[in-house]
């Protein structure tokens, strides 16, 4: 019989479809995983809602528990459950190694675009003299950034 | 049907069909930053309407896609406000803002619901949602700045305004004019709301576009 930590270890496996160098475990999508009777259960938070690559997720999630010889069962999650504060510090430090900035703590209260504006790190050079250029980038979860110190656009993921 | 159920597809509805007019604009938007912008607006709208939509498939034993795709036009339940089509950009300006303040108003109001998988579906909604009204808080800042795009955001503003009082029911209407007016520096007319129910004649060509690869597949093919 398949254990929970067994679970945990196999998802951990699975890159993101969309960021490779972080896992779904790193990228802390994977809420709960409880184990009962050969079927394996699996709650599951989206990041954002439009993002096309949450098929491929739980996809990715039932192979690996299939191959374990369990039956899987993915619950989605539609709530506010999932931060990018759950981001694992692992899971981070790979995001800045291949160029992402992190995002920011969720903050109280209401986003504001000053909050946004600040300068923040730039994974390749360090410097924190930065701007934003686009609210928006190339997926729903992240903007685009631009650093003055070393010329270089990045992205950073948007905090949710 | 339930009075959530239609809540939930007049919500879904609006998201579906805003975020194919937002989509229009890829690769037509005056600039680079903004056709990225509005695509991925366009993205995240059609992902709210996907989950909304799911709710209420599970109540009504049907699919998210059969209730986006296979009805007829004239059963959507959208605010006419998102079925316009103005490919001009203060008007999609003054729609983009219109429609932000009043889906926000909208969904504070559901997060404090007693269904819980509402409040909590409206609670991730209203997460993203905070960038989609920074940026049109962002482009208001920047027509109300010269006078020129002062003027077109404010006369789009005055066409609009009766299709932006109908997307919310009668006791969110007034928060969204308080708003409005407020932001706006100026009174707005006392006008009867365009409401759900009635459609514009651009949602048909809409709908066409937008179901024509779903009805042109054989029946019983795989997506």
């Amino acid at each position: 019989m398949v254990t929970a930590d067994e679970v945990w270890a196999a998802l951990a496996e699975i890159p993101d479809p969309e960021i490779p160098v972080i896992s779904l475990v790193e990228l802390g999508v994977v809420k709960n995983v409880s184990v009962d009777d050969g079927t394996v259960r699996v709650d599951f938070t989206p990041t954002f809602m439009g993002c096309p690559a949450l098929e491929a997720m739980q996809s990715a999630m039932e192979s690996k528990i299939a191959a374990l010889g369990a039956v899987p069962a993915i619950n989605v999650r539609l709530d506010d459950s999932w931060s990018t504060d759950d981001i694992t510090s692992e899971g981070r430090d790979k995001l800045r190694a291949a160029g992402f900035a992190p995002p920011a703590p969720r903050q109280v209260g209401k986003l504001e675009l000053v909050q946004l504006q600040r300068g923040f790190r730039c994974p390749y050079c360090g410097s924190t003299s930065t701007k934003l250029e686009n609210l928006f980038g190339p997926t729903p979860c992240r903007s685009i950034r631009y650093c003055e110190n070393c010329r270089q656009p990045f992205e950073q993921m948007k905090t949710l | 049907m339930s009075k959530r159920t239609d809540l939930l597809l007049a919500m879904a509805d609006d998201e579906l069909i805003l975020g194919w007019r937002n989509s229009e604009w890829t690769g037509i938007a005056p600039f680079l930053e903004e056709d990225v912008a509005f695509s991925s607006i366009a993205q995240n709208e059609i992902g709210h309407a996907r989950a909304l939509y799911e709710l209420a498939a599970a109540e009504l034993g049907t699919t998210a896609d059969e209730l986006a795709f296979d009805r007829e036009p004239e059963e959507y339940r959208s605010a006419p406000l998102v079925e316009l089509r103005r490919l001009e950009w203060a008007r999609t300006i003054a729609r983009h803002w219109l429609y932000e303040t009043a889906d926000q108003i909208r969904l504070h109001a559901l997060k404090a619901s007693d269904d819980e998988a509402i409040a909590g579906l409206a609670a991730k909604m209203d997460r993203e949602e905070a960038y989609h009204r920074i940026h049109a808080e962002m482009w208001v800042d920047r027509l109300l700045a010269t006078e020129e795009g002062g003027a077109r955001l404010n006369d789009a503003v005055d066409e609009l305004w009766p299709y932006a009082l109908g997307v919310l029911d009668d006791e969110l209407r007034p928060e969204l004019r308080a708003r409005v007016e407020e932001r706006l520096g100026r009174k707005l007319p006392e006008v009867a709301p365009v409401p759900r129910g009635v459609h514009e004649a651009e949602l048909q060509d809409l709908w066409n576009e937008m179901t024509v690869v779903r009805r042109s597949a054989p029946p019983g093919s795989q997506w």
